[in-house]
């Protein structure tokens, strides 16, 4: 099948299995994990991975012609993002083939949800500075602290863990990644609620939770370089949209904001020819760097210019939205005020736009990097977190 | 559509590149147009016959292979009238007389092409072109005359009887301008003037022109942020440098997207191409002049000077920007096409 053949089937394929728009919110988790089953006897989730582990074996060239049709539909597949988009590829990459054969089919099936588990309260942008231990114990591990900004950790089956496994060594060479079973005894979620007040994250507990070694992924003490792989897929994923509703519900976007104002004000038209001009510039910078990946040239680094660019569209695209249509815009059962609720959220998530920035500069640019206090420290002598 | 450039325009890409960085390195941009240069730039690369069709003897490229080679004369701050002579040529090969082609493609003509109308007999010519791009160094004029048929173009030897020129003293040292007065100058018409295609087809090609001007001030100040030391350490160290390059950065990026997807529409998707152009010098005229100009603030005093290049980029940016006319109407035209 050429790529036209398949985007075709694809396109069909989804007009006759896509979920009609009207979100329901009994038995989300059961609708969308029957849809993901579904998609995934078509051929449509892991398009890209090995058909040994239950993917498709396809190239990019496919994902991304399935992604573009998918754009016009809804896809209950949010759930699925993280095990999509970052902890699957990590195993993957990184995990045994034991590990592939017990996680990854049941991912692409959506019988399992993922949730990553990185960030701390102490350990934001700087994530290595993480405190959440674990003790070797004979064949397992005994794992205790917290982490947070953990989406959709109160669905979740497993965990990707990065936790501190040395604390006599420099603070990126003490950490080991692992698999954590969510419902073993000692997990406990609590649901954190964002600035718009919903719930979309989580803070997770880890009391004397113990972890078999077969679930360790990667050596022990080298959890940074596999954390760095699922970061680099996070950030493609993030700015490749992968796994994330387009602009096509985006209240904000150009085509809705253009009947909610008056267009005859030459202002008006002048700031909605910005918006058109930025929103754009950025969709043409991802398409070129979906198909520079095509002919096999990946984007590595760069993508996270083009996640810098989405949060900066982001942020004004709501800001722009909310003061062209005025007062009503800030009542809560208008569109534009959860649009505007929730603008900062990109320019946080999946690293800040100053971390972007410092990738940007530090791996495409080539600049020097910035003296650090605590290259050589053990991480036991380290300051972290929060210090008066 | 396509954003990535092919093996051959790369290889195009190299050629023209090495070509210049030996012909014409920024140290000698200053001193202004050399013919030589663009002698051999048409003799050894055929650069100026790029878009002309084959029987003209061009080589029946199109604009994704113009941009290329505009993108690298951009970036070395080219001196002379090659802009100016594609612009021509754009022009030229989107009207029924052709025979300007052929002195373009065989690096015998340089030409400039100006919007502003000037009278026309059947014979001769009069009317003053206040700003005339290249104005002094170009052979032929094309421009516009209104006539009892409506609007044609004609052309007009700039060396013949009739024309009176002058310099202008401009800001871009490395490109320059000149008045041209037509006092009953012979010219020839070269047929009616499109109703569209070619305004577009400049916006794409200076857009090329400014995404390598913009490319070519970051690198340079990317280069120097490497090497600067100022308080024990490299200034591309502090974020407060580094935070601007990688914003640089991303502008550049999304400079050259558009710009390839402008050439792509220009020569694959016509119906596209009115969108693309507008939006191609809306974004990267704005974006090559905001990068010029931070490239010279984060020199520090030292791009303030006149001895530094960096005003040499600063300027070109800015002529450039207003070039087609005031940014403004690229807007408008979006905000037209957009339906707003």
């Amino acid at each position: 099948m050429n790529l036209v053949e398949y985007r075709r089937a694809a396109r069909a394929w989804l007009q006759e299995n896509a979920p009609s728009d009207d979100h329901p919110e009994t038995d989300a988790i059961a609708r969308a994990k029957d849809f993901m089953a579904r998609l995934h006897d078509a051929g449509y989730s892991g398009i890209t991975w090995p058909r040994r582990w239950g993917g498709q074996g396809l190239t990019e060239a496919e994902e991304r012609a399935f992604a573009a049709e998918a754009r016009d539909h809804s896809l209950p597949t949010y759930v699925f993002s993280i095990g999509l988009g970052m902890t699957g590829p990590t195993i993957l990459d990184r995990g045994t083939d034991a590990q592939r054969e017990r996680f990854l089919r049941p991912l692409l099936r959506g019988e399992e949800i993922w949730c990553q588990l990185f960030s701390e309260p102490g350990a934001g942008s700087d994530v290595a500075a993480l405190q959440t231990r674990a003790v070797r114990d004979g064949d397992h591990w005994v794992v205790n602290g917290q982490k947070v900004w953990t989406s959709v950790a109160h669905h979740a089956d497993w965990g990707l863990l990065l936790a501190r496994t040395d604390v006599e060594v420099p603070k990126h060479k003490g950490l080991t990644m692992f698999v954590v079973d969510m419902h073993h005894p000692g997990v406990t979620v609590r649901p954190l609620k964002d600035m718009s007040g919903r719930a979309n994250f989580n803070e997770v507990f880890f009391d004397d939770v113990t972890i078999p070694d077969e679930h360790r992924v990667g050596e022990v003490n080298d959890g940074w370089s596999v954390a760095v792989t699922t970061l680099l897929h996070e950030r493609l994923s993030i700015s490749s949209g992968v796994g994330m509703g387009g602009q096509k519900d985006n209240p904000a976007a150009l085509e809705a904001l253009r009947t909610m104002v008056d267009t005859s004000d030459p202002y008006v038209r002048d700031q909605l020819v910005e918006l058109h001009i930025r929103s754009r510039a950025l969709a043409l910078f991802n398409q070129r760097l979906a198909q520079e990946t095509e002919a096999g040239v990946f984007p590595g680094a760069r993508g996270s210019a083009a996640k810098l660019l989405l949060a900066e569209l982001t942020l004004f695209q709501a800001d722009l939205a909310t003061q062209l249509v005025g007062p009503e815009a800030v009542l809560a059962d208008h569109p534009l005020s959860r649009v505007i609720a929730t603008a900062p959220g990109m320019a946080l998530g999946g690293g800040t736009n100053e971390i972007m920035r410092n990738i940007v500069g530090d791996r495409v640019l080539g600049l020097p990097p910035e003296p650090r206090m605590d290259k050589n420290v053990p991480f036991k002598d380290l300051k972290v977190g929060t210090q008066a | 559509m396509k954003l990535v450039l092919s093996p051959e325009q790369r290889e195009l890409r190299e050629a023209v590149r090495g070509f210049l960085r030996d012909a014409s390195p920024l140290s000698k941009v200053r001193q202004g147009y050399d013919p030589q240069v663009y002698a051999r730039l048409n003799g050894e690369l055929g650069l100026s016959g790029l878009i002309i069709p084959e029987e003209y003897g061009g080589s029946g490229a199109g604009m994704a292979e113009l941009a290329v080679a505009l993108e690298e004369t951009g970036a070395a701050l080219l001196p002379g009238p090659f802009l100016s002579t594609a612009f021509t040529a754009v022009a030229a090969t989107l009207v029924p007389d052709k025979e300007l082609l052929t002195g373009i493609a065989e690096g015998r003509v340089t030409a400039t092409l100006d919007e502003t109308e000037v009278l026309f007999d059947g014979a001769s010519a009069r009317g003053t072109l206040p700003q005339v791009l290249s104005g002094m160094e170009a052979d032929v004029l094309v421009a516009p005359a209104r006539t009892g048929d409506g609007l044609v173009m004609v052309c007009v030897e700039l060396a013949g009887p009739g024309v009176g020129r002058g310099p202008l003293e401009t800001l871009d040292l490395t490109r320059g301008q000149a008045k041209v007065v037509l006092d009953g100058a012979p010219a020839r018409a070269l047929g009616p003037a499109p109703e569209s295609g070619i305004g577009d087809r400049l916006c794409v090609a200076l857009a090329a022109e400014q995404l390598g001007v913009m490319r070519a001030a970051l690198d340079a100040i990317v280069a120097y942020a490497k090497i600067r030391v100022a308080f024990g350490r490299y200034i591309g160290s502090y974020q407060g440098v580094k935070h601007k390059l990688a914003d640089m950065h991303g502008k550049l990026e999304q400079a050259e997207s558009i710009v390839r997807y402008a050439a792509w529409a220009a020569d694959e998707s016509p119906g596209e191409l009115p969108g693309a152009a507008a939006l191609a010098q809306a974004y990267v005229g704005r974006a090559c002049f905001e990068v010029a100009r931070d490239h010279l603030l984060l020199y520090g005093g030292v791009g303030y000077t006149w001895e530094h290049d960096a005003h040499l980029f600063y300027k070109r940016a800015k002529a450039d920007e207003v070039l087609l006319g005031p940014p403004r109407i690229h807007r408008a035209r979006l905000a037209d096409l957009l339906e707003l």
